[in-house]
């Protein structure tokens, strides 16, 4: 009886670790992931999408101005040269949420994407690639705004 | 509904380079109006792009995203006369899919 229950409840943590990891792509279609465009820091993203300890990579590229004069339109892109790669992020560090937009990449698309972002005040900008071994690479650049784009 | 998006997709090689402009407020819920109430977020949550009919990338955005955005990818594989189509929804639950031909 003991090792029936004992059973029980780890095929019920098995499911939940799945629904987790392995079957990532769907769950974030299915739902748009509030707790990631919560976090206040890298280390809160992290946690809440399950990714390691980040390590800077050249791999990883961030592109955008070194100083941008309006921030509510700042272009970045982000690309990696890397195979096997998961998801890419725009990460401003000194918004009021870091995550701008993540990107789930497909074996059909290169990683590299663009986009123009809003940012409050001068701050860094991060590419954070996940990889599909686990791995959390990023690339940082400082990009100084003349006029905030959020609040007003 | 929704102003229809821009989509352009162009050939270089063997990919489809593309490029697109959303009309959309992207509202962060962070700023107030003139009489200081906060105007609720509104913002695209979800991007989808297919290459014919296949889907090949999602992406999510916060309301971090600028205003009527832009987006560029390139499509691997990708021939004249393929379809691109994109698809975004937003917070209020507003779809809307666009389609352009690769030239």
């Amino acid at each position: 009886m003991q090792a029936r229950r004992k059973f029980l409840s780890d095929s019920i943590k098995v499911a939940g670790l799945l629904a987790t990891v392995g079957l990532l792509p769907q769950a974030a279609q299915a739902a748009w992931s509030a707790a990631a465009f919560e976090a206040k820091t890298m280390a809160d993203l992290m946690k809440s999408l399950g990714g390691g300890v980040p390590a800077e990579s050249k791999d990883v590229t961030i592109t955008g101005p070194d100083i941008a004069e309006n921030g509510a339109v700042v272009p970045v892109s982000v690309a990696t040269t890397l195979p096997g790669v998961k998801r890419l992020m725009v990460l401003v560090e000194k918004n009021p949420n870091i995550l701008s937009a993540a990107f789930d990449v497909t074996d059909s698309v290169e990683p590299s994407f663009a986009t123009r972002v809003k940012m409050g005040q001068s701050s860094n900008v991060y590419a954070v690639a996940m990889m599909a071994d686990g791995r959390v690479l990023f690339a940082q650049k400082e990009v100084k705004v003349t006029l905030g784009g959020c609040g007003g | 509904m929704a102003d229809p998006m821009r989509i352009r997709a162009q050939l270089a090689g063997d990919k489809a380079t593309v490029r697109v402009l959303m009309a959309h407020e992207m509202e962060t819920g962070q700023r107030k109006d003139s009489s200081g109430k906060t105007i609720p977020a509104w913002f695209i949550q979800e991007v989808t792009a297919a290459h014919n009919g296949k889907q090949v990338m999602s992406a999510e955005w916060g309301p971090a995203v600028s205003k009527n955005p832009f987006l560029q990818f390139n499509v691997k594989g990708a021939k004249a006369g393929d379809k691109i189509s994109v698809t975004w929804k937003d917070n209020k639950g507003d779809t809307r899919t666009d389609e352009a031909t690769v030239s």
